[in-house]
């Protein structure tokens, strides 16, 4: 009953003040906007790239030679020679927890079909690298383990690839093409991937069996990459563990010995790019939450003002027989009244600037509800925070003093 | 019989200005009863503010005693003088202290709404009563800038009346107010008077005092005079007697 009427007292300060109390609110409506809009483009940015390094199959494993550098940017393997057919082997024969297995190596050079060439990627593998990476064909078939035995010179192309050899928009099924001064028959072309988050055109390969690309173009003995799925993603950081027990045996590394090896999951590089952008995320909250602070000053500071200016009303009010505790009630809602109602409409704004962001700017977005939830939290905290000590000053005040203030 | 409303003995205020001492009240004794129409008088700066102020509870003695309504003020803590002002006083200011940009209806209801007791149906209806009794029912909605001062110092008389106060203090409730519209204000409290309300009125127009039953004279601090009137004028009739003025 008592705390209904100081409501409706502190409801009618502020609907008396309608220009005021909507420029005290501006700092938190933009805050907490920010704050919502800000979360919402990290998170986004956070979805996006796990999406993208999970249709790039999440539970990949990639094991690569040399010691781990854990850098994201990284080639595959460079000229470090420590791993070899002979690994890929043992690792097959002995792991459990994984269910396919392709040895790769890879090296850059011209696809020529004719007056067109085009500069590209070449990737020997098994037949298993579809199932690994988690990408079908659109034409064709994959080449059989046959052919890989016997080093055929088949490949299958990448839409890029595709589109750059063969303008004209022909069937590249059964053609002939070459890889710098080898010829190649095409036996297929790759389901289109797009670019990846990192701006890598994922459909610019070609695709040969390990042993025509080792042999015949790379002429090497060791292998750049080996690349394996986990049974599932659950199984992922397991089989990573395993691997490297097997490869470590394998290459009778002591245990004073760093891997000269590294065994990396998808999820790992997930984390590894997850936390860049989180570091983004939380400077971007850093920067909103300021603006949310310096909105929490401006209630204050329009909180003393009005206690100043209406001395006189409180001394009032003391004197029909409001208690300290009334008044002081009475300016707490009322502070707590502008930075809630400056919250919900932030919120309005940060969804609404979120939406635009998204529609117009086509950046991924994402609005959790923990932001919404956070920033009116933090709001009504303001309000009590920022308006507690103008509301205990006008509470503390003389009841004869504040009658005769002019 | 007669019911003491207010009862003050040897009551002294001073104010500490620097390193002097004013002697605002330097030992005032007396008694007012139930029902009775108390001017206070004295020129300015007597005292009679600072008296008023701590019959409202407004303020506290430096020494003395001080009973309303036989509540003994000096051992109440902040909160419970807060009570005795919302319960027990009604106080009328001489810039009659309305809530700008705020009805009359609500400026009324104001005291009540720091009462607990009074549900919101019966604020509003008392309220109303009140207005009426000052004769501003068809004003409830006016603010105070939509007023004439003669009617902002009746809003505020209804303010004083609705908590049903066992007495009234005004601090020189017509100082702000031409004659005319002062001896209306004070036909009103006459008719307040007669319904059985007790009234303490400071002020320092001998005229004024004309009106009550009891004046109690100041000066610098003492009381010099405090008699009843024989001869108790009525604001009414005074003011049917003032030449009309051309408007
Ligand atoms: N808060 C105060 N601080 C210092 N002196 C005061 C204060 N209030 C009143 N006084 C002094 O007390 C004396 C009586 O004041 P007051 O009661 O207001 O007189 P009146 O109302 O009769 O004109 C004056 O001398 C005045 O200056
Ligand atoms: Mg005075």
């Amino acid at each position: 009953m008592r705390l209904l009427n100081l409501f409706k007292i502190a409801f009618k300060a502020i609907v008396l003040n309608k220009v005021r109390t909507l420029l005290t609110m501006l700092g938190i409506i933009i805050g907490v906007a920010a704050v919502i809009a800000m979360l919402a483009i990290g998170e986004g940015s956070k979805e996006s790239i796990r999406s993208t390094i999970s249709s790039m199959g999440s539970n990949m494993i990639t094991i690569r030679p040399g010691e781990d550098d854990r850098g994201p940017a990284r080639g595959s393997g460079g000229d470090v020679q420590t791993l070899t057919l002979n690994d890929y082997e043992v690792i097959k024969e002995k792991s459990t927890l994984l269910n396919y297995i392709t040895p790769l190596v890879n090296g850059g050079g011209q696809v020529i079909n004719g007056a067109n060439n085009w500069p590209s990627t070449i990737y020997g593998v098994n037949p298993e690298y579809l199932d690994i990476k988690v990408v079908g064909l659109q034409n064709g078939s994959m080449f059989t383990d046959a052919e890989v035995q016997s080093a055929s010179k088949v490949v299958l192309l990448g839409q890029t690839v595709v589109d750059n050899i063969f303008p004209d928009g022909e069937d590249p099924i059964g053609k002939l093409i070459r890889f710098n001064s080898i010829p190649f028959k095409v036996i297929g072309v790759l389901e289109q991937k797009g670019e990846n988050t990192f701006g890598q055109d994922q459909d610019d390969v070609v695709i040969a069996p390990f042993t025509t690309v080792q042999k015949r173009i790379l002429a090497i003995d060791y292998l750049n990459q080996i690349l394996a799925s986990a049974v599932s993603e659950d199984d992922a950081p397991e089989a990573v563990t395993e691997v490297t027990e097997i490869l470590r045996a394998q290459h009778k590394l002591l245990d004073n010995q760093n891997d000269d090896f590294s065994v990396r999951s998808m999820e790992e590089l997930i984390s590894t790019f997850s936390s860049t952008s989180e570091m983004l995320t939380v400077l971007l909250v850093a920067v909103a939450g300021i603006s949310l602070l310096i909105g929490g000053i401006g209630i204050m500071n329009i909180m003393y003002v009005s206690v100043k200016e209406r001395t006189k009303e409180i001394g009032l009010r003391m004197a029909v027989g409001g208690k300290g505790s009334d008044i002081l009630m009475q300016f707490l809602i009322e502070a707590i009244l502008i930075s809630i109602t400056g919250g919900i409409l932030g919120v309005i704004l940060g969804l609404s600037s979120t939406y635009f962001i998204e529609t117009f700017l086509q950046w991924p977005t994402s609005v959790a509800l923990y932001s919404i939830i956070i920033s009116f939290a933090v709001c009504a905290v303001t309000g009590i925070f920022f308006g507690w000590y103008p509301a205990r000053k006008a509470a503390a005040l003389d009841p004869i003093t504040a009658l005769r203030y002019e | 019989m007669n019911k003491e409303i207010i009862k003050i003995n040897d009551l002294k205020r001073e104010f500490t200005m620097g390193n002097e001492i004013v002697h605002a009240l330097r030992g005032i004794s007396f008694t007012i009863n139930e029902g009775e129409f108390v001017t206070i008088m004295g020129s300015s700066g007597s005292g009679k503010s600072t008296l008023l102020n701590i019959l409202g509870c407004l303020d506290q003695p430096t020494s003395g005693t001080y009973e309303i309504d036989n509540v003994k003020v000096k051992d109440l803590s902040r909160n419970e003088l807060a009570t005795i002002r919302n319960e027990k006083i009604g106080f009328i200011f001489q810039s009659y202290n309305l809530l700008a940009r705020t009805s009359a209806l609500e400026n009324v209801e104001l005291p009540l709404l720091y009462n607990s007791k009074v549900s919101t149906e019966e604020r509003k209806e008392r309220a109303y009563k009140a207005l009426e009794m000052v004769g501003l029912g068809d004003r409830m909605g006016h603010t105070p800038s939509q007023l004439s001062g003669g009617q902002q110092q009746r809003v505020a008389i209804a303010r004083s009346l609705v908590n049903n106060p066992v007495m009234i203090l005004a601090d020189e409730a017509t100082g702000n107010l031409d004659t005319r519209t002062s001896y209306e204000i004070m036909s009103l409290f006459q008719e307040l008077n007669e319904k059985g309300i007790t009234i303490t009125f400071v002020t320092h127009e001998p005229d004024i005092a004309t009106f009550s039953s009891r004046t109690i004279v100041l000066k610098d601090g003492n009381i010099i005079k405090d008699y009843l009137n024989k001869d108790i004028k009525s604001a009414a009739t005074e003011l049917a007697a003032l030449p009309v003025e051309d408007h």
